[in-house]
């Protein structure tokens, strides 16, 4: 790890003006990506700014048809809350198969978010729900969020609040884990939602999550897995690696995603 | 059996220091001014280097020195050796390019140390490292295996034309000819055995240390046996002569074969030490640089014909297979696609007729060299994927097939040097069916495939050979060392034990077994038995541990000097109770006489050897004898092993729903120990079948697979809850009657799983790893 100077402020306002002043800094979170990447000399922040005592970007609420859960809440407090459980059992569910336990205590929803890993698994629950992303600055819609691998909207003085979530009709989330990793290889959301069907794929694009127009609109007019049975997944936006080619990956598409609409319901 | 003896499933002893975290590790130790050491290692599979500037990393805060390769040559620092010489079947030497510590010339793989940097701090020595400046002339590279010896192929090294390292065969070229072209039916087969990464728990890591006034230098180093380590840098690498070199070996934290070796990184810590004036040097692998140097093992392509007569009895097996050594002759590699291979393919089987062609070769790759099972794990893989093939191409049912190949009668020599010994093939077998409800298998494959899933079963008749030996023979074969084993018996006055033995314990176990056989004998608790080993100054020369040997080799060691040491308590015993020594008979802790109520406690038959007032006339004082053992034979295990898989066809991911091992190791000193060591090795099987396989870019050669983020560990949910059991045939040649246990897991299991996965899908063959991607191709007929 090269030099880096640690700050700790204790309030969203501090790290605010703290990421506007500091050089070349870098907010942490749960410290799960950034600091094995520091480790690596992968990356260099010259000021890393700690998210992790700030209460405001903590906790989860259920209101008004919506789910709203703090950039720094715990992949664990996500995947154990009684409130996200019955709102959106689905959610709950992905938080619990990310990393093992001790990912699952430090790293937050925010952290994953941010980094926008191409296979990360929160992105599929965000795009595929609808959600939308609050920073210190804006809102900003799921569908404007994600722009490629490791890619987003947010700017480089910006932080994520909270997310707030749509409670969907029904969802569920089907991953398929990289032998190795245990990262999604094919992890397909798939939500009833009051604006429709969304479905949204990690893990198998060249581009990051992206939402799966012909599985939406063949599960809008019939919402079963057999519905997806006459589709064909094009490979040739989706990735290739040693642990699997395109075809597979289209294929592990297809299958996570009649397997999302069996477990929803 | 005593409740610490020979069979009791006594707990080990050296857990708790692991379990709480005060094992002590190579890394765990600082020395007074201990510098740090970090390697700069090539980013090209092969390269010239042009020119080396370090003046900017010297002048980095913290740095003490940089060294390179031009310094160590200046030196005279010897490079490192291949201790075993395989002549080609022309009957030349093989053709080792030099292995130098630091490369000066050229770098023939990616992380290929071309410098070191020295600095107070890790990360200063980090920081420096990345200001030294190589210039490199870029070289093509030849990464694959089978196209090494192909005209026009990059050269790795100048010494070796078409970068062939030797040509080598074994058995009777004439005879399986022969047999073959009477054959009534040739099954022919092309297997790929997969490269592997060790993965030891703990990286290696070195301390070299230089005392300038004893002109004496100590190595703490990632060993499993420090005193072949300390021979090797003294006689061939020439640090200091071997009395003026202390290696130890502290708590070793896995080893599976890599940490056999002798490599550049201890080599340069040692040398450095003196370099820069004595200050003590550390080195600690990261865990990409273990994938980037720790000797990766298995990679082999075949080419194989068995020949059957008109029963399906074989009438000859013909071989063929290149073997990848990587960019360097490591320090046993030339020895395991030969002698620890090809004799090994007869197998459980009565073969008339074998020959095997063995080409090595260099390629820009890591080191290739001895791993968990070394070359038997390829030699069974290919044997028993040859049977089950077979067997599905004869329409013979695979258990006939095998059985009616079998063995039955012992002593048996193949035509492939080996003498198996003893053994029950028919045993393990008919265990292992049934314990597998092996004649249950229809309905479950019915059931699996209402849910739609393919089911499959398969099985793995494994023989190898371990505790290689009698060193006289391995000597005629090449060996540069010999193939015993030491221990001495230290008993104590207070009647307490040390056994000093040659062997190393580094997850085996030792401190415990060891103990359990003297506590057989003795009758002394083990808790006052102290096992002691990997440290050259404590241990009398020994040959550490590999090749599933400290039990058959090391612990007959220990029986040879406890011999000694009972025959002379007896003498002082029959001394002090005016008997004849011929009475005397050693139980629970006491000596006795026997016939009579007259005993005397261990302890105070040690007190009386040691105050010397009233021993036999002649009789020197003390209770201390050593012995050197040197086996007669290899010991031969052999178990059936029967795997069952249920395949998601949607997917192709593979589930174990099964696996039973039934081994016979002759006699066993901790059933939970066997046992653990099976699992272990099962775990690792199943992730050469499943899992692991390192993969490079065949066209950069860089690694692919440097991380656990695409190099696939097993883990706990990947292997099934075991069925392991065992037959028994006493081995005949050690006192203990004991054969190996540590490798047969990882030997045996590769094929029974792709057994099972060919069986459940219905395809001839699929190459290891069976990924789910492959998998699934090979479903929907992709592959
Ligand atoms: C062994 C292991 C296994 C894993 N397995 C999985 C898996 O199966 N599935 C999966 O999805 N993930 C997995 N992860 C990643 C894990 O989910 C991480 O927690 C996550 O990617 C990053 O979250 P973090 O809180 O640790 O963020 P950090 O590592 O602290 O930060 C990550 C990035 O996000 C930025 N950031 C953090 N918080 C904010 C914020 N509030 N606003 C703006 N930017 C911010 C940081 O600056 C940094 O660039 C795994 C990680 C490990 C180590």
């Amino acid at each position: 790890m090269y030099q880096t100077t640690y700050h700790r402020p204790s309030s969203l306002s501090e790290a605010t003006s703290l990421l506007a002043s500091a050089s070349e800094a870098k907010l942490l979170a749960g410290g799960q990506t950034l600091i094995p990447t520091m480790k690596q000399r992968l990356a260099a922040p010259s000021n890393l700014i700690d998210l992790g005592r700030l209460d405001e970007l903590k906790g989860i609420t259920v209101s008004g048809g919506t789910v709203t859960i703090g950039a720094g809440t715990t992949h664990y407090a996500v995947s154990t809350s009684a409130d996200v459980k019955s709102a959106i059992p689905a959610l709950a569910k992905l938080a619990s198969g990310i990393g093992d336990p001790h990912v699952r205590y430090a790293g937050t929803i925010g952290g994953s978010v941010a980094n926008d890993d191409p296979a990360a698994d929160y992105p599929s629950a965000v795009l595929g729900l609808g959600a939308t992303v609050v920073t210190n600055k804006r809102e900003i819609a799921a569908d404007d969020f994600f722009l490629g691998m490791f890619t987003t909207a947010l700017e480089e003085d910006e932080i994520i609040v909270k997310f707030v979530f749509p409670v969907p009709t029904k969802a569920a989330y089907a991953k398929f884990a990289n032998p190795a990793s245990r990262y999604a290889m094919a992890g397909v959301f798939v939500a009833v939602t009051s604006g429709g069907v969304r479905v949204a794929v990690t893990g198998a694009g060249s581009n990051g999550v992206f939402r799966w127009a012909d599985a939406e609109r063949a599960l809008a007019a019939n919402f079963s897995a057999s519905a997806l049975d006459g589709l064909t997944v094009d490979s040739s936006e989706l990735l290739s690696d040693i642990h699997g080619d395109a075809a597979y990956r289209a294929n592990l598409v297809k299958v996570m995603g009649k397997r999302a609409v069996t477990a929803a319901g | 059996m005593g409740v610490e003896g020979i069979g009791a499933r006594v707990t080990r002893k050296e857990d708790k220091r692991f379990i709480t975290g005060k094992g002590r590790y190579t890394d765990d130790i600082a020395l007074k001014d201990m510098t740090q050491a970090v390697f700069v290692r090539s980013p090209h599979a092969h390269a010239k280097i042009l020119s080396i500037d370090v003046s900017k990393a010297k002048a980095a805060p913290g740095v003490v020195d940089v060294l390179t390769g031009a310094d160590l040559a200046g030196d005279k620092i010897g490079g490192l050796i291949c201790g075993w010489m395989i002549h080609s079947k022309d009957g030349t030497p093989m053709k080792a390019g030099a292995h130098p510590a630091i490369a000066f010339d050229k770098v023939r793989h990616v992380g290929d140390q071309v410098a070191v940097v020295i600095a107070e701090t890790k990360n200063q020595a980090r920081d420096a490292a990345e200001l030294v400046e190589v210039e490199y002339e870029v070289l093509p590279a030849i990464i694959d295996l089978a196209g090494a010896t192909a005209p026009g192929a990059p050269q790795v090294h100048a010494e070796a034309p078409n970068n062939l390292i030797y040509d080598w065969e074994i058995g009777d070229k004439a005879a399986t000819d022969a047999a073959l072209a009477s054959a009534a039916r040739i099954v022919t087969m092309d297997i790929v055995n997969n490269r592997l990464s060790p993965n030891p728990m703990e990286p290696r890591s070195a301390i070299g240390s230089y005392d300038e006034a004893e002109e004496h230098f100590t190595l703490y180093n990632t060993t499993q046996n420090p005193h072949v380590a300390r021979l090797v840098l003294s006689a061939f690498v020439g640090i200091a002569p071997e009395h003026k070199l202390r290696v130890v070996a502290p708590d070793v934290g896995g080893g599976f074969g890599a940490k056999i070796f002798i490599y550049p990184e201890e080599t340069v810590a040692l040398w450095a030490s003196k370099r820069i004036g004595g200050r003590p040097v550390k080195w600690t692998a990261d865990r990409t640089e273990a994938f980037l140097t720790d000797c990766h093992g298995r990679d082999h392509v075949t080419h194989a014909e068995m020949g059957f007569d008109a029963n399906n009895k074989i009438v000859g097996f013909r071989v063929h297979t290149i073997a990848n050594l990587g960019a360097y002759m490591s320090t046993f590699s030339s020895s395991v696609p030969t002698y620890l291979y090809a004799t090994l393919l007869s197998g459980q089987y009565d073969i008339p007729a074998i020959h095997a062609n063995v080409e090595a070769v260099y390629t820009n790759t890591v080191p290739v060299d001895a791993y968990r099972g070394a070359g038997r794990p390829e030699a069974t893989y290919l044997l028993e994927r040859m049977m089950e093939t077979a067997a599905r191409e004869l329409g013979e049912d695979p258990v006939e097939l095998r059985r009616k190949n079998f063995i039955t009668s012992f002593p048996h020599q193949t035509p492939v040097i080996m003498c198996y010994d003893a053994g029950d093939y028919e045993a393990h077998m008919s265990k292992a069916l049934e314990a597998s409800d092996y004649a249950g298998f229809a309905a479950r494959k019915a059931e699996s495939a209402a849910r739609g899933k393919l089911r499959g079963i398969g099985l793995s008749c494994y023989i190898e050979a371990c505790g290689i030996a009698p060193s006289q023979a391995v000597g005629s074969l090449g060996a540069g060392v010999g193939l015993w084993e030491s221990a001495e018996v230290r008993v104590n006055p207070v009647g307490s034990i040390e056994i000093l033995t040659g062997s190393h314990s580094h997850g085996q176990g030792h401190e415990t077994t060891f103990a359990q056989l003297v506590n057989e004998r003795l009758g002394v608790g083990i808790n006052n038995i102290q096992i002691v080993h990997g440290d050259t100054d404590k241990v009398q020369f020994g040959m550490g541990t590999y090749g599933s040997r400290s039990g058959a080799v090391g612990m007959s060691a220990i029986v040879k000097a406890l011999d000694k040491v009972e025959a002379k308590a007896k003498k002082i015993a029959a001394h002090l109770m005016e008997a004849s020594e011929a009475d005397i008979v050693i139980e629970n802790g006491e000596l006795k006489v026997a016939g009579t109520d007259k005993k005397l406690p261990f302890f105070q038959v040690a007190l009386a050897a040691y105050t010397a007032h009233n021993l036999p006339a002649g009789m020197e004082p003390g209770l201390k004898e050593g012995a050197f053992y040197d086996p007669s034979n290899f010991t031969f295990p052999s178990g059936t092993y029967v795997c069952e898989v249920e395949v998601d066809p949607e997917t192709g991911k593979v589930e174990i729903m099964q696996f039973v091992a039934a081994d016979d190791f002759g006699n066993i000193i901790n059933p939970m120990i066997v046992e653990g060591q099976v699992h272990g090795g099962l775990a690792q099987g199943i992730g050469q079948a499943l899992l692991e396989g390192v993969s490079y870019d065949t066209e950069s050669g860089q690694l692919l697979t440097g991380s656990y983020m695409d190099y696939t560990m097993p883990r706990a949910d990947d292997v099934p809850s075991f069925n392991v059991m065992h037959t028994k045939t006493v081995c005949p040649g050690n006192p203990l009657g004991m054969k190996g246990c540590g490798e047969a897991g990882a030997i045996g299991s590769p094929p029974a799983v792709i057994n099972a996965i060919t069986n459940a899908i219905g395809v001839r063959d699929i190459s290891m790893p069976a990924t789910p991607a492959k998998v699934w191709a090979a479903i929907h007929g992709n592959a």
